[in-house]
């Protein structure tokens, strides 16, 4: 394999994670306010469905991403209401939205199956699409790409160096704490709910209108199951779950690429990676067994092993607060 | 509060229910079908003759089994998402009997049903292992386990187990008729295996409700710490709770490879482990309501199989009107969460208007 090879390998995992970061972007801000949305996977596939639809059949691609920003906030705030108003489990609200998402899309997505359609063109951003190695891999895509590269930035600028980011992430850790300090606790989970989950619809629209373009049933069935494992490998950072979300799409390249050079093994061997890979780095980051693995470790690589495997849930994370 | 329930009250259960009715038929009209006419092709495909009714009873024992699994890891406070790998890990346990193994026919069928069983239980032991051992929440181990097993089928199917005449993708050669569970008229119901799935769910019930063992799962579930202060050991009660869910769980995935089909297929559960979590959710984790739902549910699903076939509309419509029923009752099902949140926004307007 020569250089340019590679470098378009890099720049298709780039592509290919794109809609995962938007998502687990959206998601890391919902679960840092305090509301865990599970209705993820079948909140992608009915906005990836409307995204397609909308864009269409007006012919507008912006309308598309914002028809499928409108059906993830939706979502988003049904399990927001169920949660802090009705006093209900997001967990189950979460399950069933999502199993709920995923019927409707194959129920109303039935005559728009594998029509061609409008698509986000490829725009290469002058100057920086010529540095070496870089430019070929990062600014040669889509907007979508840039959308996702700016958005991972715009997060974690926002929930680490910003008063309101502050104020979000108390809403999460010490709701009690920033309710008695004036902190519109329930406001805040609201707002922050509703625009994580119409950033994950917006990932939806990644998928169908960019990454995989167009619409079949369960056609990013299992992504939004994928992106809320990244969230909790990621340790609630943007940052880390951009890089899970590329280190997932890596691997996914990987398998395509050894499939080829090794027709011979069963190809479920390599669609079974990403969910080996869920499981082992799930038991990494749950420091039941990234503990005594640790311990062993030398002396010098503890600390930036621990930093990089450490993953605490915000405190308040799914709990319901009594405001009045 | 008044002492006599309003008639609002009064009707609250029904409400659900109808505004689910009244959205799938809003789905029918968008779609340009007649919804009184599919509504009819639906009872007409879960209870028009015979053997409709068979056909939906032989649906329900698989789905009254992982039902009444979860009731149990439920009770422990577990949400066993990875009941579908369960059941497909229990088809393809009882499959590899069916498949490799000859005995007299007193033995041969036991042996299959104890196979699937076994191969339930440690799908479901691997989630729970993941879960207290390596702390792993079992949603996400579940969700992982599940898709390994799908992938496991496809391989089995493709591979080692694909029929003489070459591999179909579809499913292994149908099993000799000495493996395969006695059907009922002509159908694709065993007597058999709803005579188990009753005894299963008498057994869960039995537990539940009158064993110590019940007693501690509960405890368990309804708060960790204490019940560790108990003295009741958290790992073993959930291990227990998992096994005995899966095993449950992977019976039926037996009982689907053994009479509702005849061999290891692509999709051989099709969903039914989400399924039963649905049913126990929507009957709110209460014993005696989990078989009638499941029952509904079996009736919904089979008549939106003939809605499919008459109207080419995607049987995923009695998904939805299933879901949405179940997502309307968890939202609105309490009466008086329900009614204090309108108050309170009827107060807080007030109050807003008498202030400007």
């Amino acid at each position: 394999m020569d250089s340019t090879q590679l470098i378009a390998i890099l720049g298709s995992i780039v592509l290919q994670a794109a809609p995962l970061i938007i998502a687990v972007c959206g998601e890391t801000i919902s679960e840092r306010a305090g509301v865990i949305n599970l209705s993820m996977d079948g909140s992608l596939l009915l906005s990836a469905l409307a995204g397609f639809v909308a864009a269409l059949l007006t012919g507008s691609l912006l309308l598309g991403f914002l028809a499928a920003a409108a059906v993830g906030a939706l979502f988003a705030a049904i399990v927001a209401f169920g949660s802090l108003h009705l006093r209900q489990n997001q967990v189950a609200i979460g399950f069933v939205l999502a199993m709920l998402g995923d019927s409707l899309s194959a129920f109303l997505g039935q005559s728009y199956t594998r029509l061609p359609g409008p698509s986000v063109p490829s725009w290469h951003i002058p100057l920086l699409k010529d540095i070496p190695v870089l430019g070929p891999i990062f600014f040669r895509q889509d907007a979508v790409v840039y959308f996702a590269l700016l958005l991972v930035l715009v997060t974690w600028w926002f929930l680490f160096r910003t008063r309101a980011g502050l104020e979000l992430r108390s809403a999460g850790e010490r709701p009690e704490a920033a309710f008695s300090r004036g902190v519109a606790v329930r406001k805040l989970r609201y707002l922050y709910a509703i625009l994580g989950g119409a950033l994950v619809g917006m990932a939806g629209a990644a998928y169908s209108l960019s990454v995989k373009i167009g619409w079949a049933e369960g056609h990013t069935r299992g992504m939004g199951w994928i992106a809320l494992a990244i969230v909790i490998f990621g340790g609630w950072s943007p940052v880390r779950g951009a890089i899970g979300a590329l280190l997932f799409g890596a691997t996914k390249a990987l398998a395509t690429l050894l499939q080829r050079s090794f027709p011979q093994v069963a190809l479920v061997a390599f669609n079974a990676i990403p969910w080996l890979l869920m499981i082992v780095v799930l038991l990494l980051v749950s420091g039941k067994l990234a503990a005594p693995l640790l311990a062993r470790a030398p002396a010098a690589l503890r600390r930036p092993l621990r930093s990089l495997l450490q993953a605490a849930p915000p405190a308040a994370l799914g709990q319901p607060l009594d405001e009045s | 509060m008044s002492a006599k329930p309003s008639f609002l009250q009064r009707i609250w259960p029904l409400l659900p229910g109808l505004a689910a009715l009244l959205i799938t038929t809003l789905l029918l009209v968008v779609m340009g079908t007649d919804p009184i006419d599919a509504y009819l092709a639906m009872w007409q495909g879960a209870f028009g003759s015979s053997a409709r009714i068979y056909s939906v009873l032989a649906f329900l024992v698989p789905l009254l089994l992982a039902a009444s699994g979860l009731l149990l890891t439920f009770k422990a406070g577990l949400w066993n998402i990875g009941i579908e790998g369960q059941i497909i890990m229990g088809a393809i346990a009882a499959s590899w009997v069916a498949l490799r193994v000859q005995l007299p026919a007193g033995l041969q069928i036991p042996l299959e049903l104890l196979a699937a069983m076994a191969g339930g239980a440690v799908w479901a032991l691997l989630a729970g292992v993941l879960k207290t051992r390596g702390g792993v929440h079992e949603i996400f181990g579940g969700l992982a386990l599940n898709n390994l097993a799908i992938l496991f089928t496809n391989y089995l199917i493709a591979g080692p187990w694909q029929p003489p005449e070459g591999g179909s993708f579809r499913g292994t050669q149908p099993f000799g008729a000495h493996a395969l569970l006695p059907l009922f008229d002509n159908s694709r119901l065993s007597l058999l295996s709803l005579a188990l799935a009753v005894l299963a769910f008498a057994g869960v019930a039995l537990l539940l409700t009158n064993s110590h063992w019940g007693l501690r799962l509960k405890a368990l579930g309804q708060n960790a710490r204490s019940a560790f202060l108990l003295g009741v050991s958290s790992q073993r009660e959930l291990l227990l709770a998992m096994a005995l869910c899966g095993a449950l769980a992977g019976l039926g995935g037996g009982v689907r490879v053994l009479s509702w089909f005849d061999s290891l297929r692509q999709s051989i559960s099709g969903g039914i482990g989400y399924l039963a979590l649905m049913v126990v959710l929507l009957a709110g984790f209460r014993l005696v309501l989990t078989p009638l739902v499941a029952f509904f549910f079996s009736a919904v699903l089979n008549g939106s199989i003939t809605l499919q076939l008459r109207t080419q509309l995607h049987s995923a419509l009695g998904d939805i009107l299933t879901g949405v029923l179940v997502l309307l009752v968890l939202l609105f099902g309490n009466y008086t969460r329900v009614q204090r949140v309108v108050l309170r926004a009827a107060q807080a307007a007030r109050r807003r208007l008498s202030d400007g």
